[in-house]
């Protein structure tokens, strides 16, 4: 007994350690359509903010990017930018400008004076883009995915490029619930063809393996891939993708601390972070497979 | 009628029938609600689960079901842990009596009226059933707290043994009184703020805050309480098998002053973190480390002990290393529980201090969720391994003999091993791996770590229903328990 327990645990672990791994292995194809080209308008008024549903206002009306912002997208920003010198390359990374936070020396937290930081790591293997040495393209497959790999700088930068900005915690939050308080974006409960979160099985992952990859923007919005059933999972606004697949960057900078927050869950989150005031935060520099960013701009 | 009355005599009114009920009741809610997460919920049996037994899983009020949940186990422990102390140390059969009716109505009123209220809707009454549950085990304490009142001439000690002030008096009494009064202030610290937070249904778990720079008196006041609470659980727990192990000699009479100072400054270090944060953790870290070298101390004594007795068995005068070896780990459940106390250091202080000391350097450049990953994975280890240490030595009570004895013991300890190490590596898993390329790892250290819990459950359940297919015999060991009491000292002066 003692031996074929001892052996079937050794057979578990050989079997485990054995198995080759290809990260890089190509997602499916699938087209999601022209979401990831809209942008919804999200009404100013009160909303029930948080957890505990607190009454905030939102004074201003603003618009916000129908999907986190596309591989394509960014690759075509960085060719445009670094074009324009909004940003550049210094070895490995892409880099840029920023004026420095307000430091008030609190208990851990990190001075970021004026200088350049990160954008994108271009040495980082999950990186979905490609530069060839003088242009960037997102890689085959992975260019209808949300951008990732993305420093908060790097996300606010693109944003201003263009002339919009990243948006509040309070715009996020309102964006992916609307009104009427509810935990998702979508309802009250979760299914695993709501969003892309861990073990949510959508055909981009395989749990034994590489794990949890990010999903096309907007995928899960009532279609059917590939023998794939998804639930239309909009919030009350027509925005999609408010919960798991990346996280996503937001603009506030807090006194006293250096973090920056992020909101929506992501790919390797269960299920309860993706509830709509789940929060997750890194320095501003931090890069991750599994954080991205979409922009909003004011109303005309 | 005399069938039942008899039984219940044993489960209800002997000190091991009691603890047997507690551990059970454990055991069938870590099994339970074990089925709502981890693994369970990646592969579906927890939508099965849910949907069946119409659960309620509010997504709002989760953070509110897994605080009733913690409190429903840390309820059972602390009571296993009373139902010890009471038989362990002198006191009036009154006040034993008095003291575990009280708790064990306590414990039974959290988990009846807490779980329902939590997992299936809210109703009202339930709730106070709950509240008043957690009241009457405060109670307990204080009750607990008079009963072991140290300064009481009929408990002075009469021999040189074991440690004592210069009139006699019981320094491991003083040790438990100490550690029973520090855990009811403490207690203090979560029920002030929690009764604020119950009021407004605002509730946060701590792990969630840790990177706030701006925290109030009531937040510091939750988090303190946490810590401490096990940290107490875990220093009662040493001082309980110390008394088991009969902790006596040079070591014992060292060790006692440190146990009673490391528990006081440690204490207070937690109180204080509500308004002098920054000197807290100092005083903490000074506290918990008079604490833990009270327990290095009981671990060196107790495996001299084991080795010594394991050595004569076989009548070895002088054993080399080897046979020293062996005769310390021939039999798993003595020498288990303080091998546990080390395991700890491992997987859980080490990680600590680790963890404490590169905080800015390392981990504060972690994203948020994987740091949490860390805070959520240190106090799951901490109080299991507690817990682990709790059966083994419910296992010796429970007569556990020969090789089920032998099987029982190291499957608990290694299986139990296996698995805190797999967590640690798992919450740790961003000092060797990146996000990305993290599922290889994440498969294995979850495989170890599954294999080690469901095993340690399945000691767990064999033990269990050995014990409870004993209740329905005639003459089974819980008719010989029903008057078992646990070993004291004896030359406590009467």
């Amino acid at each position: 007994m003692k031996r074929i327990l001892v052996a079937a645990i050794t057979l578990l672990f050989v079997l485990t350690a054995c198995q080759q791994v290809d990260f890089q292995s190509q997602p499916p194809v699938i087209d999601t359509g022209s979401l990831s080209e809209q942008w919804a308008v999200v009404p100013a008024g009160e909303f029930l903010q948080g957890q505990f549903k607190k009454e905030v206002m939102i004074d201003q009306a603003f618009e916000i990017m129908v999907t986190p912002v596309t591989n394509a997208q960014y690759a075509e920003y960085l060719n445009e930018a670094v074009a324009a010198g909004a940003v550049q390359l210094n070895g490995s990374q892409v880099e840029g400008y920023y004026p420095g936070d307000p430091f008030a020396g609190a208990r851990h937290e990190e001075e970021f004076k004026a200088g350049n930081y990160i954008h994108i790591p271009l040495d980082d293997a999950f990186l979905r883009l490609a530069y060839d040495g003088t242009s960037f393209s997102a890689l085959p497959a992975w260019e209808n995915h949300p951008m990732t790999v993305v420093s908060w700088f790097g996300a606010k930068s693109y944003c201003e490029f263009y002339g919009w900005r990243l948006p509040t915690e309070l715009e996020w939050e309102k964006a992916a619930r609307g009104t009427d308080g509810r935990a998702y974006p979508w309802g009250e409960e979760i299914a695993r063809n709501n969003a892309n979160f861990y073990f949510s099985r959508d055909p981009f992952e395989d749990m034994a393996t590489f794990g949890s990859r990010t999903t096309p923007v907007g995928l899960f919005n009532g279609s059917t891939y590939n023998g794939y059933t998804t639930l239309n999972s909009a919030s009350p606004y027509g925005v999609y993708d408010m919960a798991g697949n990346v996280w996503q960057w937001t603009a506030d900078v807090y006194g006293s601390q250096h973090y920056r927050y992020m909101r929506g869950g992501s790919k390797d989150m269960y299920e309860n972070n993706l509830r709509v005031w789940s929060r997750n935060n890194a320095t501003p520099t931090f890069t991750s497979p599994g954080t991205g960013f979409r922009c909003v701009r004011d109303t005309e | 009628m005399q069938w039942l009355s008899k039984r219940y005599q044993f489960l209800f009114r002997s000190t091991k029938g009691l603890i047997l009920v507690a551990i059970a009741f454990a055991a069938l809610i870590s099994a339970f609600f074990g089925l709502l997460s981890g693994p369970m919920a990646d592969y579906g049996v927890k939508d099965v689960v849910v949907r069946a037994l119409n659960i309620d899983l509010d997504p709002a009020e989760r953070e509110g079901r897994l605080i009733i949940l913690y409190h429903t186990l840390a309820m059972i422990t602390i009571a296993v842990e009373v139902y010890m102390i009471t038989d362990l140390l002198k006191m009036k059969d009154s006040q034993r009596l008095s003291i575990n009716s009280t708790i064990t109505v306590g414990y039974l009123m959290v988990m009846f009226g807490g779980l329902p209220f939590a997992y299936w809707g809210h109703n009202w009454v339930l709730h106070g059933i709950y509240i008043a549950g957690l009241s009457l085990i405060f109670f307990a304490g204080l009750l607990l707290l008079v009963a072991l009142w140290p300064w009481q001439k009929e408990y002075r000690l009469s021999t040189n043994e074991y440690a004592h002030t210069r009139k006699g008096y019981d320094l491991e009494r003083i040790a438990f009184f100490m550690v029973a009064l520090t855990t009811m202030i403490s207690a203090i610290f979560g029920a002030v703020p929690g009764s604020f937070f119950g009021n407004g249904f605002e509730v946060f778990l701590a792990e969630n805050v840790v990177r706030e720079p701006h925290k109030t008196a009531l937040d510091l006041s939750i988090i303190g309480h946490l810590h401490i609470m096990l940290a107490l659980i875990a220093i009662m727990c040493a001082l309980i098998i110390g008394r088991w192990m009969d902790f006596k000699g040079v070591w014992q009479k060292i060790a006692m002053p440190l146990y009673i100072v490391g528990a006081f400054v440690l204490s207070l270090g937690t109180w204080l973190v509500v308004s002098f944060e920054e000197i807290a953790h100092f005083i903490i870290y000074g506290g918990s480390t008079v604490a833990m070298l009270g327990a290095l101390f009981l671990v060196i004594d107790s495996w001299r002990k084991i080795i010594r007795s394991g050595l004569d068995e076989k009548g070895i005068k002088k054993g080399n290393f080897f046979q020293g070896v062996a005769a310390l780990v021939r039999d798993p459940v003595r020498f288990g529980p303080t091998w546990q106390m080390v395991f700890m250091n491992f997987t859980v202080s080490g990680v600590g201090i680790f963890t404490a000391v590169k905080l800015d350097e390392i981990f504060r450049q972690w994203q948020f969720m994987d740091e949490r990953s860390i805070l959520t994975g240190h106090w799951h280890i901490l109080a299991t391994l507690t817990a682990t240490i709790l059966l083994l030595y419910y296992a010796d009570l429970a007569g556990l003999k020969g090789k089920v004895r032998k099987w029982f013991g190291w499957a608990v300890i290694i299986f139990s091993n296996v698995a805190f190490a797999a967590v640690t590596i798992y919450e740790m898993r961003r000092l060797f791996i990146s996000e990305g390329e993290q599922q290889p790892l994440i498969n294995r250290a979850v495989l170890a770590g599954d294999i080690g819990v469901i095993v340690l459950l399945l000691a767990l359940a064999a033990l269990m229903a050995w014990r409870l297919s004993d209740l329905f015999k005639k003459k089974g060991r819980w008719s010989e328990e029903t008057d078992h009491r646990l070993e004291k000292k004896e030359e406590v002066q009467q």
